[in-house]
């Protein structure tokens, strides 16, 4: 378990990390999010000893960082931004080299480092000189150095940042296959990510924690939560099916017809504030339960044919902007 | 203690890099000229090694800080730092660890001139005695060289200004004892500092085990040298971390 109380950091007269308090519990997956800037990063680099602090206390597992720092960090799994290693060793040799530093030696190192290998497939470069290897080959050292010695905290720094789409599917599937008696902390500013692989989410702006929540909590407070999106149809050339039926009026998705659909929805649909429009796609927000139900009754009743509805979740992004807007000023 | 362990990792990037060959190959030329054309080894007609020895200050100045600039600079430049202060290692363990394999890698360098004492042997009738104890003196003055070295590696990103950061306060540590730094001083410090400024001289010290007269105290010099370096270089890392 990890706690954490009142942390700060000053850089001279910049404070990189005003006043972080949190406390985690095994089985926790923290996604911490927040702008470039906002401490995320430094906050990671004293929990795991690499800085001291300006104030506050970190303890990891019962070890405090300050005064048993060996005994903490021997706790934690860490990847540093970036992932950087020697890059001048081969991944074998490099993970060894951790494995050693870990504790491990002769068949026990090898079991080691075999199994990180194993999880994050490296079987392929073991013995090429890191350097020489693709931006995800090198995350994935990194990360295996960091999983090595099976640890109860994993640190993980932006893990999937640089990865192509397949290469985070894999490092997601990697994180949420850990096991439930792990913590695992990781900073990111990819917002999918949090909902991907979190239970927890922390808001950080300016240096300190301004949510601290659920990714669906997180969600729910987007203006889009429970929103309806609806894709009208698009036949833009007139469809022979429709003209044999002359009581049905053709309707083209041009803007007209957005437009026409935008103005009905908010002068007939029952609890419906706002429409926006992309193409021909239309937003629905409203503060009504039965939204869905508005929306579709007043589209029948006005004849307007629609291909396909869904309810939004909400929008990370949004909340994300609201919550941390004025930091870039 | 984990010194083991590091000390490893450092000396196979020592050779896994060219940086060891192109050292040895170029420290090995340069004392060969220094001995037989600067030194006059045959004219002098002697059985002993002083022609070489008496280089080496001047041999280690430009060539130390070339082993030395990477250790804390590249460390820094790469990100590695972050990962390697966050293993469970003591501060002690690393920068000793780091030290102790520069310093070995030095040494063997050095042990590679051994075909002169093979030389100056089948020539004629050398003091051994006294070759051994320039060889450990000379070993323990790279050893000062590279805590300098190292301590200034730690201070920059830069591995250009770490190498000149070192040639140039090893420069003062090799002149502290000229006409030319203490006239400077003469009058501005009391006479005490002055002498204290003397007697940190690398070349004062060195010149002694040079010549053959070997003393404990000469050699307790440089073994503390050393050790107030590598502590700097602890308190340096501590302060620039952050930045």
């Amino acid at each position: 378990m990890i706690k954490v109380s009142h942390l700060r950091k000053e850089y001279g007269d910049l404070v990189a990390v005003d006043d972080v308090s949190f406390e985690l519990a095994p089985g926790e997956i923290l996604g911490f999010l927040g702008p470039n800037g906002a401490g995320k990063s430094t906050t990671m680099k004293m929990l795991t000893g690499f800085l001291g602090t300006t104030d506050g206390e970190v303890s990891v597992w019962g070890c405090d960082v300050a005064t048993d720092r060996i005994a903490a960090q021997s706790h934690i799994g860490y990847l540093p931004e970036g992932a950087p290693c020697y890059e001048e060793m081969t991944p074998r040799s490099f993970l060894r080299f951790i494995g050693e530093t870990r504790g491990y030696s002769g068949k026990a190192l090898k079991s080691a480092v075999d199994e990180a290998v194993r999880v994050l497939s490296l079987e392929r470069v073991m013995d090429q000189k890191i350097e020489t290897l693709s931006k995800g080959f090198k995350r994935r050292v990194g990360l295996a150095q960091a999983i090595l010695h099976d640890p109860d905290v994993l640190v993980l720094d932006e893990p999937t940042d640089g990865l192509d789409p397949n290469q985070k599917h894999q490092v997601r599937e990697m994180i949420k296959g850990l096991s439930k008696e792990k913590i695992v902390i990781i900073s990111t500013h990819i917002l999918e990510e949090v909902s991907a692989v979190c239970n927890r989410v922390m808001v950080l702006s300016a240096g300190n924690v301004v949510v601290d929540t659920t990714p669906a909590e997180l969600q729910a407070r987007s203006r889009y939560h429970g929103a309806v999106t609806v894709v009208l149809k698009e036949d833009d050339a007139p469809d022979p099916d429709q003209q044999a039926l002359p009581d049905m009026p053709a309707e083209s998705a041009g803007p007209d017809k957005t437009q026409r659909a935008r103005q009905i929805l908010l002068e007939q649909g029952r609890g419906v504030t706002a429409v926006e429009v992309n193409q021909n796609r239309l937003t629905v927000i409203g503060d009504t339960e039965g939204l869905t139900a508005a929306v579709t009754n007043c589209l029948a009743a006005n004849k307007i044919a629609f291909e396909g509805l869904m309810v939004e979740q909400g929008r990370l992004d949004d909340v994300f902007r609201d919550l941390t807007a004025g930091d870039s000023q | 203690m984990k010194v083991g362990i590091v000390l490893k990792r450092e000396l196979q990037s020592y050779f896994s890099t060219s940086i060891a060959y192109v050292f040895v190959l170029i420290f090995l030329i340069l004392s060969g000229v220094f001995t037989f054309y600067l030194g006059g080894f045959f004219e002098r007609e002697q059985a002993d090694l002083s022609p070489f020895f008496t280089f080496h200050p001047w041999l280690y100045l430009f060539l130390i800080p070339a082993i030395s600039m990477r250790t804390w600079s590249e460390e820094r430049k790469s990100g590695s730092i972050e990962l390697l202060l966050t293993l469970p290692l003591s501060r002690t363990d690393i920068i000793l660890g780091k030290f102790l394999a520069a310093w070995l890698f030095a040494g063997s360098a050095l042990a590679l001139t051994f075909p002169l004492w093979i030389t100056v042997n089948y020539l004629g009738d050398p003091d051994n005695g006294v070759i051994v104890a320039s060889y450990i003196g000379s070993w323990l003055m790279a050893g000062a060289f590279l805590a300098i070295g190292t301590c200034m590696s730690a201070v920059t990103k830069s591995q250009v200004i770490a190498f000149v950061l070192s040639g140039t306060v090893s420069l003062l540590f090799v002149m502290a004892g000229f006409p030319l730094v203490l006239n400077v001083l003469k009058g501005a410090v009391p006479v005490l500092i002055l002498d204290i400024i003397a007697s940190m001289s690398f070349l004062e010290h060195f010149s002694a085990v040079a010549r053959g007269v070997v003393s404990l105290q000469d050699f307790l010099y440089f073994v503390a040298v050393i050790a107030a370096l590598l502590m700097a270089t602890s308190v340096v890392l501590d302060m620039k971390k952050g930045a």
